[in-house]
């Protein structure tokens, strides 16, 4: 309750701050009323990633950016997460913040006083709302357990944790720090601490996996768990100490057809116990959706803090109608110089085209079961609607036809069956996209060059 | 025309399936101290070295050469047969040293800078000709060599040269022994009846075994021991002997300067500048420049513009003379009005023209298409540079619906396509494929209707696709080759089974020493042209050599084999086949598509079949997921990049049905195999 009572006391200040920061008056009171009417400009929200990308030690299937610190620096760790947030929240000129998302790494190494630092600095420079999810990825570690109380004073109120597995051999086959035991527990632990906020993290896939086993461990999991379920199937990284193992012939892992039988399964099961699939990973019940990750499948923008970071957002500047893909630095020494020498470890800066921009929300679009509403895709292309892309072509046709994908009057999405085919059928839609907007694009150009654009491309 | 065999070759790993196996080590050393190819500029290059020791007996300098001065029997035409790395061009440079024909003229800059580039791709294109002049019991002669190409495929070109000469050096490694190349060139000149000369080369070497060389030599050729010569060309040891037994036993040409003018074109190089350069061999009478000749194949006439001797560069001469050998420029524009085996006669003396020669035939057929089709025009222009010098290549468009525009040639064997391939490769930086090597098939037709419109009973079937059905042909005809295999004993009953498994036949079999047998094989030619020489080399280690002569056709049956995709017919892959051979052909085409056809959301039936039999299959099973597990805000990026790249490739791909099948799928069906 205190750090409620805190939180939005922090927030009735910070917004007016950083309004009278702000220079044009008259799109304050705009975002007031979007943010009001719940629907505020695209470009002016975004959600928030925050990378901690320390670990104690490597699980042997992780490639992620990741590093073993040597010493501790998690003081300018914070200092200059803070520092990029509030450079990066600037740079976007986001005034609302819609979720903020704590991975890494092992963020659940950091202090909890990092995570009040950094949420401070976001409700310094931007809006955010007391109900906006805050999730911290946790490693059921016991050490982990004892911080997540703290974690929750600091504004944290959604728990993803790395649970991973049930059977404690193949923990340690993935090199994973923790027992089921302690799994157990801190799933517990999180689930009193943020009833209805707490998510599971489980790997199929895993060496020596079969599907009778899986199928336990899961109906094993459904009794402890709470309301949301990621399943991830376990893939060989190249560089990865389980790619080698692989590779050298030591440790082998579940065939294809067999991680699909596992895949089906395990939606079946979740299916049962009244968890709807709501992307190709992940499940909920009682509409415990993770609102940030939903946000990444919605195209909507994000900005990425800290070393390795993916951000989607359009920047200030003369040029700033279009999103940019951005990425952080990856080596943590190198991002924290940078940050400390200009604000910010940005590394590499990829305008989007429009083609490019919605190529991308139809990927990540069609991830989620719901699929692409006809609304949603507008908001991208108020020209071409979902019909006038996909309606026409041969190919698409025979994947409607066959069942496999959806378009109706409600989105474009796979259905049930088709999920499962979805990096199949995303290339023919690619493809098809890529032909009707490069064909607009001719049309546009023989009629005039005069009309169009600007105002209607979305970013 | 001909190809003959730069050393460096045979380090790249095309080649190495075709080349002589053993020894790389031996090149390389040879190579770095002698740097001997069949290049005239490399001669010419060593001339500094050379021209303060044994120039003695030679004429003087840039003057003109008095040809008259050599009668006809003061004249000996010879050339160097040997197995590939036997030491022939080695041998060839002490010679030319020796007998100090290496001159430096003015032109040679140019030459050489032009051939510089040549040298650089490591390829000769040219076997070539040099006049020596050689004193012997203080008379000069004027001796031909004419130098050969050393591999079967262009064992045409051997016998072509053979017919310009009168004796053969017939060198073999001291170490390796006979090989079945030198028997082969042997066979040739033995039918041609020249004077044989033996010479065992590299006696220097650590491991040489002159004595059972010269047991082999006898066993084999019937030569006495006591005829061979030992040498090292690489040392210069005994070289003399050779130019000494060259006058002694060489017959002088049976040519009378007292006859009319007669010339037979042995050879002929094309020229930007000055248009064809013919080789001829002069075997009657004189001819001078500025006299009007005739071709006996064209009847056209010219004018000669310039001859004179190669030593190995041009050297103008006034005239030429009975017995002698030169080349010829006459103002002849396109390399077919040379034709190799051609008659030359003056126009006011008509003659009987020289029987001539059977023009090459091909033998192995490729498909060779562009990587990509944007490179069309840069692949034909490359083909066409090429062909210029080797009309041998014979060149047809053909088009795949699998592969695009491209063309069908045909090579004289196996090596001589890899030649190919390589130069163009090499000097065009040409993205080729290759599509697997097919033999030309003929069938005899039954139906009056197909006769007529063919013009003949028998047709030459090229293109799988136009394969004649059975119920119109009285008989399919397949080409054959007489194999010659020469292997340690030890890997006999090996490599019995492999050319049995070949539908080998075998003819002959016989130790030529203790130790070393020679086979004889009669082989359908399409059974070779795969991987025969690759496998032979690696189940005996390398030390097995092959070579092979056309042994014309013979009554085969064959059959038409489709492959199918979900039962729809793929045009590309069609194969004639040897009954016998179907299955095993079928299944492994089968196997290879499996392989590179990638799972789709249903199954796919991958089928061989022989009219509506169904001989092989393999399934490409459905696969059951393809989604990938893990996607947010930081994944975005890399999955782009590979469903972009999906989807690029999807636009490349052919649909049989809604099957798609990439192109990459075709090219591991129809290229050659990788070792």
């Amino acid at each position: 309750m205190i750090q409620h009572t805190l939180r939005a006391g922090r927030r009735a200040v910070s917004p007016s701050l950083r309004c009278f920061s702000e220079t044009s008056g008259g799109e304050i009171i705009g975002e007031d009323g979007f943010e009001r009417t719940g629907s505020p400009r695209p470009t002016k929200q975004a959600s928030l990633y925050v990378h901690w990308p320390y670990c104690l030690r490597r699980c042997s299937y992780c490639n992620f950016n990741k590093y073993i610190p040597r010493e501790n620096n998690d003081h300018i760790m914070t200092e200059c997460l803070q520092r990029e947030t509030e450079t990066l929240l600037q740079l976007s000129q986001v005034s609302c913040v819609t979720s903020v998302f704590f991975g890494g790494g092992t963020p659940s190494l950091a202090p909890h006083s990092t995570i009040d630092a950094v949420l401070n600095t976001v409700s310094r420079w931007a809006y955010l709302s007391d109900k906006a999810e805050v999730t911290l990825e946790v490693n059921p570690t016991l050490a982990g357990k004892s911080k997540l109380e703290d974690y929750c004073r600091a504004g944290v109120n959604r728990l993803s944790i790395g649970v991973q597995s049930l059977q404690d051999e193949d923990l340690k086959i993935l090199g994973r720090d923790h027992s089921s035991h302690q799994a157990l527990q801190t799933v517990e632990e999180a689930r009193r601490l943020c009833p209805g906020r707490v998510s599971v993290d489980v790997m199929f896939g895993r060496p020596k996996q079969s599907v009778a086993s899986w199928e336990n461990e899961l109906s094993e999991l459904l009794r402890v768990c709470d309301d949301h379920v990621s399943l991830y199937q376990l893939t060989l990284e190249r560089g990865t100490q389980l790619f080698k193992q692989v590779l050298g012939g030591e440790m082998t892992v579940p065939a294809e057809d067999v991680t699909a039988e596992m895949y089906q399964c395990a939606r079946r099961t979740l299916h049962q116990h009244g968890f709807l699939q709501y992307e190709v990973s992940n499940f909920a019940r009682h509409k415990a959706v993770s609102h940030h990750n939903t946000s990444y499948w919605k195209g909507r923008q994000y900005i990425g803090v800290g070393p390795g970071a993916h951000g989607r957002f359009v920047p200030l500047g003369e040029e700033g109608v279009l999103r940019e893909a951005r990425t952080q630095t990856l080596e943590p020494g190198a991002w924290i110089r940078e940050v400390q020498q200009r604000g910010h470890g940005t590394r590499r800066r990829i305008q989007l085209g429009h083609l490019e921009l919605l190529e991308e929300v139809l990927v990540m679009g069609m991830r989620m079961t719901d699929g692409i509403n006809h609304k949603h895709w507008e908001m991208f292309s108020p020209q071409l609607g979902l019909r006038e892309v996909f309606g026409t072509s041969r190919d698409v046709q025979e994947l409607l036809q066959s069942g496999q994908l959806i378009l109706d009057d409600r989105s474009l999405r796979c259905s049930w069956d088709g999920l499962v085919f979805l990096d199949s059928i995303l290339p023919t839609l690619l493809v098809e996209l890529e032909r009707q907007i490069s064909q607009r694009l001719q049309r546009d150009h023989h009629s005039d060059g005069q009309t169009k654009s600007r105002t209607c491309s979305p970013r | 025309m001909s190809f003959s065999l730069a050393k460096r070759w045979c380090d790249a790993p095309l080649m190495r399936r075709v080349l002589q196996f053993k020894g790389y080590r031996r090149k390389i050393q040879s190579y770095n101290n002698m740097t001997y190819t069949l290049f005239r500029h490399r001669w010419m290059k060593r001339l500094p070295v050379f021209s303060g020791l044994k120039m003695a007996s030679t004429h003087t300098g840039k003057d003109t050469i008095d040809l008259s001065k050599f009668p006809v029997d003061r004249i000996r035409n010879f050339c160097i047969i040997a197995h590939i790395d036997h030491g022939k061009s080695t041998l060839a440079d002490r010679l030319l040293e020796m007998t100090g024909a290496i001159v430096k003229t003015d032109k040679n800059k140019q030459v050489l800078d032009k051939l510089q580039v040549e040298r650089e791709r490591g390829i000769t294109v040219k076997a070539q000709t040099a006049s020596l002049i050689y004193s012997h019991q203080g008379q000069q002669y004027l001796l031909n060599l004419i130098d050969t190409p050393g591999h079967v495929d262009f064992s045409y070109e051997v016998s072509r040269s053979i017919s310009a000469c009168q004796g053969v050096l017939l060198i073999v490694d001291a170490n390796q022994g006979i090989q079945a190349q030198t028997m082969a060139n042997f066979y040739l000149a033995f039918e041609a009846q020249l004077a044989i000369i033996p010479v065992i080369n590299k006696i220097d070497l650590k491991n040489a075994d002159t004595e059972r060389v010269e047991l082999q030599m006898e066993k084999v050729f019937d030569i006495p021991r006591n005829e061979c010569i030992r040498i090292s060309a690489k040392l210069g040891t005994n070289v003399e002997a050779v130019l000494r037994a060259v006058v002694e036993r060489v017959p002088p040409p049976a040519a009378s300067t007292s006859d009319p003018f007669k010339a037979l074109v042995f050879d002929s190089n094309f020229d930007h500048y000055r248009g064809v350069v013919a080789n001829i061999a002069v075997l009657g009478g004189r001819v001078r420049k500025g006299d009007r000749i005739v071709s006996a194949y064209l009847g056209k006439s010219y004018e000669v513009n310039e001859l004179g001797l190669l030593r190995p560069d041009e050297h103008p001469t006034q005239k030429l003379f009975a017995g002698q050998v030169g080349y010829i420029i006459a103002g002849m524009k396109d390399v077919k009005e040379a034709q190799i085996g051609d008659t030359l006669y003056l126009q006011s003396q008509p003659v009987e023209a020289l029987p001539g020669f059977k023009p090459a035939k091909a033998m192995v057929f490729a498909g060779m298409f562009p990587m990509d089709q944007s490179d069309y025009q840069a692949l034909r222009s490359a083909i066409e540079r090429l062909t210029l010098n080797d009309s041998s290549v014979t060149v047809q468009r053909d088009s795949s619906l699998a592969l695009g525009a491209g063309w069908r040639l045909g090579f004289l064997g196996l090596l001589h396509m890899e030649v190919f391939n390589q130069r163009l490769e090499q000097e065009y930086n040409a993205s080729v494929i290759v599509t697997a090597p097919t033999v030309p098939y003929k069938a005899i037709l039954s139906s009056p209707k197909l006769i007529k419109e063919h013009g003949s009973a028998e047709i030459t079937i090229v293109n799988p696709a136009q394969f004649p059905d059975r119920s119109v042909v009285s008989e399919y005809l397949e080409p054959m080759v007489l194999g010659t295999i020469l292997t340690p004993d030890s890997y006999t009953g090996k490599i019995m089974s492999l050319c049995l498994n070949r539908r080998g036949i075998q003819k002959n079999m016989l130790y030529i020493d203790d130790q070393r047998v020679m086979m004889k094989y009669l082989f359908p030619l399409n059974e070779i042209v795969v991987d025969f020489y690759d496998l032979l080399k690696s189940l005996s280690s390398g030390y097995a050599s092959f070579d092979y002569e056309n042994a014309g056709y013979q009554a085969a049956d064959l059959i038409k084999m489709n492959i199918l995709l979900n039962g729809l017919p793929v045009e590309e892959l069609i194969t004639i086949v040897h009954r016998g051979r179907a299955y095993s052909v079928g299944k492994s085409m089968c196997e290879r598509l499996q392989d590179s056809i990638p799972r789709q959301m249903f199954e796919i039936a991958v089928q061989a079949t022989i009219g509506s039999k169904v001989i092989a299959r393999e399934t490409i099973k459905a696969y059951r997921k393809n989604v990938l597990a893990k996607c947010y805000g930081g994944d975005i990026t890399r999955k782009m990049k590979l469903l972009k790249k999906q989807a690029e490739g999807k636009k490349k791909m052919r649909r049989f049905g809604n099957v798609e099948v990439p192109k990459d799928a075709f090219i591991n069906v129809l290229k050659r195999k990788d070792k």
